[in-house]
């Protein structure tokens, strides 16, 4: 039974720690995949928006596996529907080039755009993108794989391209850019379900005045609750732990409740 | 028919798709004969507050807006739809629409900013519009937080490391700084409770600022981008 109101009100007084599934969208399906083979489809975007969002999501995340421009009307009409039809706010990414892709996208009804590969090569983007459109929603997302005990390499291209640029630096270059948050992946952890990167994810957090989101490598909730703890994230992405039913979304936040994180 | 404010800040059209599941009607209103006709006014914004007050003085919305609030047409400002509504904002030294004393400050605090994500709302005030809002989660995304000379305007309060206003309320007006329409089901209730509330009141002037001061705005920094 929820405690009365009252009783809620003097519990919570900060905020929240947000809860973020990701999905991976392939020409207007959600899929999983490894390394863009084998993708298996897991439904409709639109309609698993709406689940997550009825479950206890905070946010959600679409990024745009394709990235192929002829895809890309597939997914602005995704956009549309989900803006009709989920009242939670999410972030659109994936090959996101210019300000006018990021104009389209948020007219289609996106809250915010995630930009990567583009903002390393062009980091103007950033600034442009802030300046028109608000820092709030412009996503700076970070790929960054161990080089050293406490360094990480910006990578770009899907996690295949070094970039050469420290990831701390980088993540301090966004802010200064206008950045309004950090969506940070370690590429070492992605896909292992072993843990978040707690060091890398932490490094971050606490380089950057801005929230950062941690992404790569959920296999439990415990693993949510490490990272936004130790890991000083103040979101954590997941994917597939979502999806695939082992963890669903409300026992994962019950879990992170019972544990003594803040969440919704 | 409800107004929504359009002066080309983002979101107006979450807005719009929040109050069509409502199966609410509403208007884009770009130019001050909408807001002279509608029943109720949505005043809704994301961004940064100068290049906002400058889109709405090139339409003439600024005043539209003051005269509407004058009359007593039910008014619902969401989060930069809030900070304009008093007397300037430090966010770029803009000069807003001063229907309520005060200014719009960076939120004095040791937390992360931009103040993004779900947080709760405390100690509400009793208006109709935020009937059962006590306790619930709203989604925020804000650095500037407006702080009224007049205490009484104070419906809600939300703490991110210091606590600070977020809802305001008075007469037939109420402004939040979260995003009711990106607040899930308590966001969709509040939005219900306005439309409803919109349509059993009687316009009720606001007591605040009987007159616009229109000088100032002419004097003030009127022109900046």
């Amino acid at each position: 039974m929820l405690p009365a109101r009252g009783e809620r009100d003097r519990e919570q007084r900060m905020l929240f720690k947000r809860i973020i599934p990701c999905l991976d969208v392939a020409g207007g399906r959600v899929v999983k995949g490894t390394h863009f083979r084998e993708l298996r489809d897991q439904g409709d975007p639109v309609a698993m928006a709406r689940t997550y969002s009825e479950q206890g999501a905070d946010e959600l995340v679409f990024l745009d596996i394709d990235a192929a421009p002829q895809q890309r009307a597939t997914l602005i009409e995704v956009v549309e529907r989900t803006a009709r039809e989920v009242f939670i706010p999410f972030t659109v990414g994936g090959g996101i080039r210019d300000v006018d892709e990021i104009r389209r996208l948020l007219r289609a009804g996106a809250d915010k755009v995630s930009i990567q590969t583009a903002a390393v090569q062009r980091p103007d983007l950033i600034t442009e993108g802030a300046r028109l459109f608000g820092s709030q929603c412009i996503v700076v997302a970070i790929d960054a794989k161990r080089e050293a005990d406490d360094r990480w390499q910006v990578y770009t291209h899907g996690g295949r391209q070094p970039s050469g640029l420290d990831a701390i630096e980088w993540a301090r270059a966004a802010e200064r850019r206008g950045g309004g948050e950090i969506l940070l992946t370690s590429i070492d952890a992605d896909g292992t379900r072993s843990g978040y990167d707690l060091a890398l994810t932490r490094a971050v957090a606490e380089a950057v005045q801005i929230p950062v989101i941690a992404s790569g490598g959920a296999g439990h909730p415990r693993d949510l609750a490490a990272v936004l703890t130790e890991g000083r994230a103040d979101a954590a992405l997941a994917a597939s732990i979502f999806h695939e039913g082992a963890f669903p979304l409300r026992q994962t936040k019950q879990y992170l409740k019972d544990h003594g994180v803040p969440v919704r | 028919m409800i107004a929504l404010v359009d002066y080309g800040a983002g979101n107006l059209r979450s807005v719009q798709n929040a109050l069509d599941a409502l199966e609410v009607e509403s208007a884009i209103a770009s130019e001050p004969e909408d807001l002279m006709r509608a029943d109720a006014i949505i005043f809704p914004g994301v961004g940064a507050a100068a290049p906002a007050m400058e889109a709405l003085r090139t339409r003439g919305l600024d005043r539209a807006l003051v005269d509407a609030v004058h009359r007593g047409t039910p008014f619902l400002g969401i989060c930069l739809g809030l900070q304009l509504l008093f007397d300037s904002s430090a966010e770029d030294g803009a000069s807003c629409l001063r229907i309520f004393g005060g200014t719009v400050e960076r939120l004095p605090t040791r937390e992360k900013l931009p103040h993004i994500g779900w947080n709760t709302l405390e100690r509400m005030a009793d208006h109709p519009v935020l009937n059962g809002m006590e306790g619930e989660a709203m989604y925020f995304v804000h650095s500037y937080v407006g702080v009224p000379q007049d205490r009484q305007l104070v419906a809600a309060k939300t703490t991110h490391g210091v606590p600070f206003v977020s809802a305001i309320a008075a007469g037939s007006m109420v402004a939040v700084q979260f995003h009711p329409e990106r607040s899930g089901t308590a966001g969709l209730k509040l939005l219900e409770n306005f439309v409803e509330f919109a349509r059993v009141q009687r316009p009720t002037p606001s007591p605040y600022r009987a007159l616009p001061q229109r000088g100032r705005h002419v004097a003030g920094k009127g022109g900046e981008g």
